[in-house]
């Protein structure tokens, strides 16, 4: 089941009866195995009386996604380990670890391959990285570095467009653009980075830059951007007016479920895969709300087999703006994120288990 | 150089592995060298000498030197 969904020319085409159901089974399945094989998650489950089996989606349960800062989750032995990913996080600042096997490890390569794909085409584009070369200083390796990673091999011949100062290497950019021109090119980057570094420097020398037909793939957060006020509207006014970028796709995800990507399409809209979806709760009462409504989104993934992180509260509110009638054509929920929740609100993890009923 | 040892010397430079390596019994992610990163100048090297361009769903499988072989042989790059 699994890998026909994550080999398909179309992640988005499960209706909701057939979604759910195939989701239910999947994520319960999820639920049982890393009961059997993660002592800290039974513990848990079995502190907070959750059903094992859940009857609705809503019913499984769930971990805060700060969880994996406190603890090393894992449903492995040791000697199957592959790689721990580790979440971005400013100095001080806990990370979360999240520990891969190779089946894991595949799953999610194969379904970032077939969500990207469905966007780009089946062939590599020359690319365009709106960052530094990181790969000349390993040892700073980041979060943001292995975002970048796992998006480069939908690109050839990359082009880092940024010096070590994070300034445009304006020379090198004429240069690619001569060598593809006619051909759509794909730019990836960091939303904050492609603002700060990419727009701001042609807005401020009131220069455009011909892109049309290319395509750009952002994602990273907007945190830095809404202390500026930029919405997502404005920002892709900007990319238009400023450089004929009419295919701008941001993206929604986290390090806790790499491969469950929630790509926004032409509507504006982010959208749910066929193997995961969003649920919105109430960041009080943790209720499921109704669509339409703002809350905290919940996260569902069947990819998570190394770690129990197959269904995961966020710190993200957003709202889910509607199911299988986007008027781009995808199926699944769609739905937009606007923030986090508020330092001053967190609750401890022990609440949230408490709260859970 | 025949493509076997044209595809050998590909993993020696884009992994920056020494000459004697056995290349021929790595796997990915199975010594330090060969992570996700050198992942991606080992695809950037088999695009240039064998002048192809590897689809995504094939960068995946390129998890051994074996598989490297099974996959060039998919864009008529012959081994004998």
């Amino acid at each position: 089941m699994i890998e026909e969904l994550l080999s398909s020319e179309n992640p988005y085409q499960q209706h909701r009866l057939a979604k759910q159901s195939m989701l239910l089974e999947q994520l319960n399945e999820l639920t049982s195995f890393h009961y059997q094989h993660c002592i800290p998650y039974q513990r848990i489950i079995d502190k907070t009386a959750t059903p094992q089996q859940a009857a609705r989606l809503e019913d499984i349960p769930y971990l805060p996604v700060q969880l994996f800062k406190m603890l090393d989750l894992f449903s492995m032995p040791a000697s199957e380990h592959f790689k721990t990913l580790n979440s971005s996080g400013t100095t001080g600042q806990q990370v979360s670890r999240i520990h891969i096997d190779r089946t894991t490890s595949v799953l999610q390569t194969k379904a970032l391959n077939t969500i990207v794909r469905s966007f780009l085409g089946k062939s590599r584009l020359p690319m365009i990285i709106v960052d530094n070369n990181f790969l000349k200083n390993r040892l700073q390796f980041s979060a943001r570095s292995a975002g970048t990673i796992g998006f480069s091999q939908f690109g050839h011949h990359h082009l880092y467009l940024l010096d070590d100062e994070m300034k445009v290497q304006e020379q090198e950019l004429e240069a690619f653009l001569e060598r593809y021109s006619g051909q759509p090119i794909f730019l990836f980057g960091f939303t904050f980075i492609i603002w700060e570094y990419l727009l701001q420097y042609y807005r401020a020398r009131n220069r455009k830059l011909d892109l049309s037909g290319s395509k750009l793939i952002h994602g990273g957060g907007w945190k830095k951007l809404q202390e500026q006020s930029v919405s997502d509207a404005e920002f892709r006014r900007l990319l238009k007016e400023q450089f004929g970028l009419t295919e701008v796709y941001n993206y929604y995800g986290m390090v806790e479920q790499v491969g469950s990507i929630y790509m926004q399409c032409e509507q504006g809209h982010l959208h749910t895969p066929d193997f995961a979806d969003v649920l919105v709760r109430d960041p009080d009462t943790l209720d499921v709300v109704p669509y339409g409504q703002k809350g905290l989104i919940q996260v569902l993934s069947i990819l998570p087999r190394s770690y129990p992180g197959h269904s995961l509260l966020t710190e993200d509110m957003g709202t889910i703006v509607g199911e299988d009638d986007c008027r781009c054509g995808r199926k699944g929920k769609y739905f937009t994120i606007e923030g986090r929740l508020p330092k001053a609100e967190l609750r401890g993890c022990s609440d949230t288990f408490t709260l859970q009923t | 150089m025949n493509n076997e040892q044209k595809l050998k010397a590909a993993f020696i430079e884009a992994l920056g592995l020494n000459e004697s390596t056995n290349v021929e019994a790595l796997t990915y992610n199975s010594i330090p060298e060969w992570d996700s990163i050198a992942h991606m100048a080992l695809v950037a090297q088999l695009d240039d000498q064998f002048d192809i361009m590897l689809d995504t769903d094939d960068i995946i499988d390129i998890s051994s030197f074996e598989k490297a072989k099974e996959v060039l042989s998919k864009y008529e790059v012959e081994f004998v």
